[in-house]
C-alpha cells in the first residue's frame, strides 16, 4: 500500500540533513575555485593542470567538465563514504536501527531503501558539480558550441545534454563505492569508522591503480573507470567504455549488497 | 505460583529461552506467560537480562536456545505479521536528534508497511498530544530532554493501534507528573483491552499498575505470578513497640517467631501497615521496637497480642508487616549493588 513511503522518507533523511548541504556546497564550491581562479590569471594557457582546464577561458561550459576531473577522485569519494558509511552504522549508533527493524522494515528492505538513499546523494552530488559549474561558467565566461576530442562540435543544447550525461556517469561511476560503505556500515555501530574506512579504500584502489604491477588486478577495481567520462566527449560517444563501467559498479553493487545482507541479515541489534 | 501454561490466552509465552554472549548467559532457560489483557511487570535488577530478553521477544536478537510466542505467532520466524500488532520502547528513546519529535514518529510510521499512510499526520499529531508533546512537537529532538525523548517514544508505540505493549523502563528519566501521567495510560490502556509488558527496576512504580509480574535476577527467572502471589509469598512481620524488649522476645521466642524479622520490612516507607509504629522509638525511656517474623503457620496475631499481655509485656503498639513487593523484589535478587554477571 505504502511501500515507498520508506523511501521518500530515507530522501528526506539524507537531504534535510545540515551536514548533507553542507557536503554539496563543498563539492560546488570546487567549479567556482576553478572559474575564478582561470577569471584572475586569464593569461595565455601554460598546458598544465587537469584536462579541459585550458579550454575554460574559452567556453564556460568547461568548468562544469573541469569540475567533475577535479572532484573525482577525492571529493566525490570523499562525500560518498560518508554517506554510504553512515548508513547502517549511522541509525545503529542513534538506536533507531532497533526502531526501524521492530516497526517493521525487514532487513533486507531498510538496506535497499538505504543504499538507494546513498545513491540518490551521488547523483545529487554529480549533479551539483556540473550544475554550478555550468552556472558559474555562463556567468564569468563566453558559452558556445563545444568541441570534442574527436574533432566534432556539439550544439550548446547538445553539449548540455552531453554534460547532463557525464554527471549521470559520473553517479553511476560511484555507486559501487556506495555499496562498499553500505557494506561496512553493516559492521560496525560507530559510523564515523566506516566512513573513514570506505574513503581509505576509495583512495587505496585507485593507488593500486596507478600500479603497472598490478595490471590483471586493474579492470576489476571499482576506481578503474572513474575518468572514463571523457569519452562522452566523442562523436559518436563510446558506449562500450560507458558499459563495461555500468557493468563493473553492478557486479559491485551485487557482492556487497549481498555480503551487507549476509552481515545484517543475521546480525544480533543490541545498538 | 506460576500462570497456567497452555498457548490459549497468552500474549507472550517463552519456553526454555536462553542467550549467551560468548561465555556469559544473558537469559537462561526462561518461562515466561503473559496473559492477555495483563498489565505485566518484568522486574529485576540492571543486568539481570530484562532488555536482552526483549530484544528476543522483538526479533532484535536471535534467541540460543528456546522458542518464542508472541500473540500466538512463533518469533523471529512471524516478525512481519507479529510486530506491526506490537508497539515498543526498547532500551530507551531514540531519535535522530536533527528532525522534529513530528519527523521522528512520521519516519518511524512511515516504517510500517501496515501503518495507513492517509491519516498518518493525524495519528502521530494525535500520540505527541496523549503524551503531552503537542507544543514542543516541531522543535528538533536534540533540545528534548530525556523525560521528553522519553515521551516521545512512547508517543511512537502509541501511533498506531497495538494489541501488545512492550515498554521497556518507560517511566525512566520521568519527573513525578510525568512518570503518573505514564501509568495512567497504561492503565487506560490496559482498560481497553491492549496486553501491557512493562520492565522495570524500579518497582514502586510497577507495583501499582501491574496485575502480574515476573522477577528476574542473574538471567534467571526467580518469581512469577499474579501480583497477590508475589506479595502473599512472603511471609509477615511482627512489629511491637514496647519498653520491655527482653520479655516480648522471650515470649515470640516462645511462641515459634523468629526474632529480627524481615529487616528489609523497616525502610521500606508506609509499604507495610506499620509505618507508624517506627516513631516509638523517639519516645524515650528504654521503648524499642521488637521484630520477629511470622510463620505461615504461627500463632494469630490476637493470640501474640494476649501472651505478651500475659507475660507483662507492657505493649505500646502492635502491627503485622506484610512485606511490600519491594521486599520481595530485594529478597529474590539480592541486596548487592555490584552487576552479577
Amino acid at each position: 500500500m505504502n511501500g515507498s513511503g520508506l523511501l521518500v522518507s530515507e530522501l528526506a533523511l539524507v537531504f534535510r540533513r545540515r551536514r548533507t548541504w553542507a557536503m554539496l556546497a563543498a563539492l560546488g564550491a570546487v567549479p567556482v575555485l576553478v572559474a575564478v581562479a582561470v577569471r584572475l590569471t586569464s593569461g595565455p594557457p601554460s598546458g598544465r593542470g587537469p584536462a579541459f582546464l585550458d579550454r575554460v577561458a574559452g567556453n564556460g561550459l568547461f568548468v562544469a567538465i573541469v569540475g567533475m576531473f577535479l572532484c573525482i577522485p577525492l571529493f566525490l569519494p570523499l562525500t560518498i563514504s560518508v554517506v554510504s558509511g553512515d548508513t547502517i552504522a549511522g541509525e545503529a549508533g542513534l538506536g533507531t536501527l532497533r526502531y526501524l527493524l521492530i516497526a517493521p522494515v525487514s532487513r533486507a528492505r531498510l538496506l535497499l531503501v538505504k543504499y538507494l538513499g546513498a545513491v540518490a546523494f551521488c547523483l545529487a552530488a554529480a549533479l551539483v558539480v556540473a550544475v554550478v559549474g555550468i552556472g558559474i561558467g555562463l556567468a564569468l565566461f563566453p558559452a558556445g558550441p563545444v568541441a570534442l576530442l574527436s574533432g566534432d562540435t556539439l550544439s550548446l543544447g547538445q553539449s548540455y545534454l552531453r554534460i547532463a550525461l557525464m554527471a549521470v556517469y559520473v553517479a553511476v561511476s560511484l555507486c559501487g563505492l556506495a555499496a562498499i560503505g553500505l557494506f561496512i556500515s553493516t559492521l560496525t555501530d560507530v559510523p564515523v569508522g566506516a566512513m573513514a574506512a570506505t574513503a581509505v579504500l576509495s583512495v587505496a584502489a585507485q593507488i593500486l591503480g596507478q600500479l603497472p604491477q598490478l595490471d590483471w588486478l586493474h579492470p576489476w577495481l571499482f576506481t578503474h573507470h572513474w575518468f572514463g567520462f571523457a569519452d562522452l566527449l566523442r562523436e559518436p560517444i563510446l558506449w562500450t567504455s560507458l558499459g563495461q563501467n555500468a557493468l563493473l559498479q553492478a557486479g559491485y553493487v551485487l557482492v556487497f549488497g549481498a555480503l551487507a545482507y549476509g552481515r545484517l541479515g543475521t546480525k544480533d541489534i543490541l545498538s | 505460583m506460576s500462570v497456567a501454561p497452555g498457548g490459549a490466552g497468552l500474549a507472550i509465552e517463552t519456553s526454555r529461552l536462553s542467550k549467551s554472549f560468548g561465555a556469559r548467559r544473558a537469559v537462561n532457560n526462561l518461562d515466561l506467560a503473559v496473559p492477555h489483557g495483563s498489565v505485566f511487570g518484568f522486574l529485576g535488577p540492571n543486568g539481570s537480562g530484562k532488555t536482552t530478553t526483549i530484544r528476543m521477544l522483538l526479533g532484535l536478537a536471535t534467541p540460543t536456545s528456546g522458542s518464542i510466542t508472541v500473540l500466538g505467532r512463533p518469533m523471529p520466524a512471524a516478525g512481519r505479521d507479529v510486530l506491526p500488532r506490537v508497539g515498543a520502547l526498547v532500551e530507551g528513546p531514540a531519535f535522530y536528534p536533527f528532525l522534529c519529535g513530528r519527523a521522528n514518529l512520521l519516519r518511524l510510521d512511515a516504517a510500517n508497511p501496515r501503518a495507513n499512510a492517509a491519516d498518518r499526520r493525524r495519528r502521530v499529531d494525535r500520540a505527541l498530544d496523549t503524551v503531552g508533546l503537542g507544543k514542543a512537537a516541531g522543535l528538533a529532538v536534540r533540545a528534548y530532554s530525556l523525560g521528553m525523548k522519553q515521551r516521545l517514544g512512547i508517543a511512537n508505540a502509541l501511533a498506531t493501534d497495538h494489541e501488545l505493549l512492550i515498554l521497556d523502563e518507560p517511566t525512566n528519566g520521568l519527573d513525578p507528573q510525568g512518570t503518573r501521567e505514564v501509568r495512567h495510560l497504561i492503565a487506560s490502556l490496559a482498560g481497553a483491552g491492549t496486553t501491557v509488558f512493562i520492565s522495570s527496576h524500579l518497582l514502586s512504580e510497577i507495583e501499582q499498575v501491574c496485575t502480574h509480574a515476573a522477577v528476574m535476577s542473574n538471567g534467571n527467572r526467580v518469581a512469577q505470578g499474579t501480583l497477590a502471589d508475589l506479595r502473599a509469598a512472603g511471609s509477615a512481620t511482627v512489629v511491637i513497640d514496647t519498653p520491655d524488649d527482653g520479655g516480648a522476645l522471650a515470649v515470640l521466642s516462645r511462641l515459634g517467631l523468629v526474632p529480627g524479622g524481615n529487616a528489609a520490612g523497616g525502610d521500606s516507607g508506609g509499604a507495610g501497615t506499620g509505618g507508624k509504629l517506627l516513631g516509638g522509638e523517639a519516645a524515650g525511656g528504654g521503648s524499642g521496637v521488637v521484630r520477629a517474623l511470622l510463620p505461615d503457620d504461627g500463632p494469630a496475631p490476637e493470640a501474640i497480642v494476649a501472651a505478651l499481655v500475659e507475660a507483662g509485656v507492657r505493649v505500646r503498639g502492635f502491627a503485622l508487616e506484610r512485606p511490600s513487593l519491594e521486599d520481595r523484589f530485594v529478597a529474590l535478587t539480592g541486596e548487592g549493588f555490584d552487576i552479577e554477571r
